[in-house]
């Protein structure tokens, strides 16, 4: 017996309400595709909701040009970030475009080289943060219980403690953070946050009728939270991502710009620090604009790029392009 | 063009058929979605007399929810009326502003919907909310509010010193009955309710059902019932209609559509109910599942699943014929008079 | 595969049933605090019988206690007090791995919730696959897929290796729960607790279903509690009715014998509010508005007794047991139970 109705209508809408004596919920048309989904499938969603929506496609782009500029700095500029030959505090011409320090070091080479370990830590952070912040969260939300207790007060102290001060304190004890310093300690910082969220997602989820399902066919916790809810969250998964990876940057540039990173390493906030402390901004703006212009850019790029991802988790908040476009009432025919 | 709607409030006499309080013509609503628009509601013509009381039955998918809200001028993007007029008491609803609404809603038409838990305010009392609306369509003698407030509540058999209550410390029952007070508070002439029992437990449906064809009966008011419960509907409505796809599948007097269904959907809704009374029969229900409006059959939309389909079925756009007293969309009543395409 | 390889294995080890509970009490502690000190009472002392090859339904309104029953039976919560014995054994002595899983493939469970009980991110091979994989390891990759295949047959879900690899997404309803069936028949199941399955489905597609169940029981040996707010499908499909009220049993029986001769007020309630389109519209009790109550720290007495129109004195004080008034038909009522006859509603 073939089975008609493939691409079928009925079903609650996104909500999932339904009446407490059970009534089927209608909707006009198919079931619409879950918020967090795996596989192929989901690349292929959120490429078409990356470039279906302006702002995102905005951010894209700018992410790829950052990275390109990361992996491939030799193709743009040509001279050595750190060699120390190029004359002191040239004006900006055609060898070197926006001039050189008072140590002698190209800027726009050290604006190019500098993305590098801006986008190391922006990776590195944002990755290590979301995985931790998902572990933790969703296995407090899932096991419940004293688990949940334990990992709460964890959660809650750090995130009680604001966070820049803290970071100020971990890195002036680090004696010049490097980029995988950095990394770890912008991790250590920000994960509670994002557990947080995660974990509150989570919870919503954990009543959902398929996890029961699978803890009376036998699956175990531990499989039950790796297997059945993470996958289901992947869209505020990558928006986390997103978010703590602008906050790497922001934080790191920061913490760079005060003089707590390793001055020795060539980044957008330790050109910021040296630029300050030669005071450059009277007598070489470029030298503090175009790196501080960068930081902005590479974050508002994952900011942008973000969009996409509310969009995904939340369909309602999709906007309507055609119905703006002529729609109009049209009276009996 | 049609005239306002503030000119048909004065001029008194409803345009059109005298009686009819609201005139559906055509009426067509759509979703505008990334894969296309799917018609939901595709040109539904009814009316509704003062007093009367009509059903609307459907599955999933069929857009009775659609309808209704298209008639209520409530759809929201992506939802939207695309095409038809909706003539209440001569003003024809559709395409006029929320201000010029206003006039209409809540004072001579108004809506309770499916679940109280989300159309009541969580955190405002259910007398405040009465004020809100009152204050909102013109009402503002505190005296005046608080007074009907307490009679509407009465009416439909709630305490009025529940006035302070809020919606969480009253029953599932009770905020349905408060929505339906909410509803009486001017008297309007028309009600259209989405599945307000749905939430409910069969007792307290049958109360609420019973409660509020009394109210019909005491205070003249028309009534259109969306639901997906068939059988709750046979000992209150006056008409019925079944919907199936978007379009109208049957209507008419509700006795004869449940004695002699003519549209074979019907007869597979009604025969799908098991009956506590009587002999134990096994039944089939009906099989497959409704079409997908975005990727509609050829010819008659109900053909896939129909145990009495015909060749020709399959390829012909089925009208609507009126047999005796009764509309149907089937080419097995093709001798009947074509009442629209 | 042989017939004895796929039928299932009828271990009955006493004249026990295959499934009775006794006293099964289930409370949970409400309120804000560490020291809220109230009681919510979902379960008071459920004692009921399901036998081998039967449908039983468990009927009642919400707040009835009907899905805490069936958690119970399904080892999600864990009973406050009283025993359940599955097969003479009981089930607080299944401790263990291997006999909690082996419990769990006997007993198994579908959820009310087409759109919500299978995960949306896999395909909806996985949940059968997983189940295969937990309680049967002896088969190999490809004897477990064709398990599944078979599974999805006798459910109707053809051609079964085309339906297996779809989302669940491009399922409807109907075919979701057909799914939910499937994994449950793949265990080899005794009874199947079917907590709601087809009330959110439309009702076109509800008795497709219902005769699914019933032809489980019939071909496949399976028992099945079905739990249910629907009166009129309960009798289609069970051979024996328990209703509940409350939190406790207000009268359990054979289904013919219960819908002929309710004994109990409620029971005669819930039947005359049941809307029948054949039947004669029957307007009685106006001012019952149909609230079951919230159990919480009870006082004895009967807990209908607020809106019985027969209560009697001893129904404020003492609350009512269930005792045998027909063979095989129990109530607990009092007024039952000293013989007058009952008619409330």
């Amino acid at each position: 017996m073939a089975i008609p109705g493939v691409g079928t209508l009925g079903g609650p809408g996104p909500a999932g309400d339904r009446g407490q004596a059970g009534a089927p919920v209608p909707t006009p048309f198919g079931v619409p595709a879950p918020s967090g989904i795996a596989g192929g499938r989901a690349i292929r969603r959120m490429a078409r909701a990356i470039t279906s929506n302006r702002k995102a496609t905005a951010g894209m782009v700018l992410l790829v040009i950052f990275c390109f500029i990361g992996l491939f700095p030799g193709l743009i500029a040509h001279d050595d970030p750190n060699a120390l030959i190029y004359g002191r505090s040239l004006a900006p011409s055609a060898q070197h475009l926006l001039g050189t320090t008072p140590f002698e070091q190209d800027i726009f080479a050290q604006v190019i080289y500098g993305a590098r370990p801006v986008l190391l830590i922006a990776f590195g952070a944002g990755l290590g943060t979301t995985i931790i912040a998902m572990l933790i969260g969703v296995a407090a939300a899932y096991l419940g219980g004293a688990w949940d207790g334990v990992l709460n007060l964890i959660t809650d102290v750090l995130l009680v403690i604001p966070a820049f001060p803290l970071l100020i304190v971990i890195a002036s004890y680090l004696h010049g953070a490097g980029t995988a310093v950095m990394i770890l300690v912008v991790t250590f910082v920000s994960w509670s946050y994002t557990a947080r969220q995660l974990r509150s997602q989570a919870l919503s989820l954990r009543n959902r009728d398929f996890l029961e399902a699978a803890r009376v066919r036998g699956e175990r916790p531990l499989y039950i939270v790796i297997v059945e809810i993470i996958p289901t969250m992947t869209s505020l998964l990558v928006a986390s991502f997103l978010t703590n990876a602008l906050y790497a940057v922001l934080f790191s540039s920061s913490l760079q710009f005060i003089g707590l990173g390793n001055p020795a390493v060539n980044s957008w906030g330790t050109m910021l620090y040296w630029a300050e402390n030669e005071e450059a901004f009277q007598t070489q703006p470029l030298w503090i604009i175009v790196p501080g212009l960068c930081i902005v850019a590479l974050g508002a790029g994952f900011a942008l790029l973000n969009y996409a991802f509310d969009e995904i988790g939340n369909p309602a908040l999709r906007p309507v392009r055609s119905m703006m476009r002529g729609a109009r009432v049209k009276n009996a025919r | 063009m049609s005239r306002t709607l503030d000119d048909s409030l004065t001029a008194g006499t409803p345009a059109g058929r005298a009686g009819a309080l609201l005139q559906v013509e055509n009426l067509s609503a759509e979703y505008v979605l990334e894969r296309g628009n799917i018609l939901a509601v595709d040109q539904v013509s009814f009316e509704v007399a003062a007093g009367e009381f009509v059903g609307i039955v459907g599955e999933s998918g069929c857009g009775k929810s659609t309808l209704l809200f298209g008639i209520a001028q409530l759809l929201a993007p992506p939802a939207h009326v695309s095409g038809g007029s909706v003539r209440f008491q001569g003003a024809n609803l559709v395409g006029l502003t929320d201000k010029q609404l206003s006039l209409v809603r809540w004072r001579n038409m108004s809506v309770v919907m499916q679940s109280a838990m989300n159309a009541l305010n969580p955190v405002t009392s259910i007398g405040a909310q009465f004020s809100d609306a009152m204050r909102a369509h013109g009402v503002s003698s505190k005296e005046e509010i608080a007074q009907r407030s307490a009679e509407v509540l009465r009416m439909v058999g709630i305490d009025p010193l529940h006035l302070k209550s809020y919606p969480h410390q009253l029953s599932g029952g009770m905020r349905q009955r408060s929505m339906i007070a909410m509803a009486m508070l001017f008297t309007p002439d028309l009600v259209i309710m989405d599945e307000p029992t749905s939430a409910l437990d069969v007792v307290a449906q049958r109360s609420l059902m019973v409660q509020v064809k009394e109210l019909q009966q005491q205070l003249g008011f028309a009534v259109i019932f969306v639901t997906h419960d068939i059988s709750l509907v046979r000992h209150f409505t006056d008409r019925l209609m079944v919907m199936y796809a978007g379009q109208i599948a049957e209507f008419g007097p509700t006795g004869q559509v449940f004695e002699s269904p003519l549209h074979p959907y019907s007869v597979g809704l009604l025969e799908a109910f098991p009956s506590i009374h009587g002999p134990k029969v096994p039944l089939t229900g009906i099989p497959g599942s409704p079409p997908d409006l975005g990727n509609l059959p050829e010819g008659c939309r109900f053909a896939p699943r129909c145990p009495q389909v015909m060749d020709r079925c399959l390829t012909t756009e089925v009208p609507l014929y009126r047999v005796g007293g009764v509309q149907v969309r089937c080419l097995l009543q093709e001798d009947g008079e074509v009442v629209s395409d | 595969m042989t017939d004895q390889q796929t039928a299932p294995q009828y271990e009955v080890l006493t004249d026990a049933p295959l499934l009775q509970t006794s006293k099964l009490t289930r409370h949970f502690r409400i309120g804000g605090g560490l020291f809220s000190r109230k009681t919510l009472h979902a379960v008071d002392d459920v004692s009921l019988t399901i036998g081998s090859r039967e449908i039983v339904a468990l009927a009642g309104e919400s707040g009835s206690g009907k899905s805490t029953v069936a958690r119970l039976l399904a080892r999600i919560y864990a009973p406050t007090s009283g025993e359940i014995h599955f097969e003479g054994k009981r089930l607080s002595d299944i401790k263990g791995r291997a006999d909690v899983l082996r419990y769990r493939s006997d007993v198994p469970m579908v959820f009310q919730d087409p759109f919500a009980s299978i995960n949306p991110v896999f395909r909806v091979s996985h949940g059968i696959m997983r189940s295969l994989k937990l309680h049967r390891p002896d088969l190999s990759k490809q004897e477990q897929l064709a398990e599944a295949q078979r599974a999805f047959e006798v459910v109707g879900l053809t051609p079964a290796d085309e339906v297996l690899h779809r989302y669940p997404h491009e399922l409807s309803g109907g075919q979701r729960q057909r799914v939910g069936f499937a994994q449950a028949l793949s265990m080899r199941p005794k009874l199947i607790l079917a907590d709601e399955p087809v009330s959110m489905l439309d009702v076109s597609i509800r008795i497709g279903l219902l005769n699914l169940m019933a032809r489980l029981r019939d071909e496949q040996g399976v028992s099945i509690l079905y739990i249910t707010h629907d009166i009129a499908s309960a009798r289609y499909v069970a051979d024996r009715l328990v209703v509940m009220y409350a939190g406790q049993v207000a009268e359990s029986g054979p289904m013919e014998d219960v819908l002929a001769s309710p004994r109990h007020p409620y029971t005669q309630l819930l039947l005359s509010a049941v809307p029948d389109p054949r039947a004669e519209l029957k307007v009685g009790a106006h001012t019952d508005h149909g609230e079951p109550p919230r159990v919480i720290d009870p006082t004895p007495g009967c807990r209908f007794r607020w809106r019985c129109p027969l209560a009697i004195d001893i129904c404020h004080s003492v609350t009512p047991e269930l005792s045998e008034l027909a063979p095989g038909h129990h109530a607990a009522c009092h007024v039952a139970q000293s013989g007058a006859e009952v008619k409330a509603f």
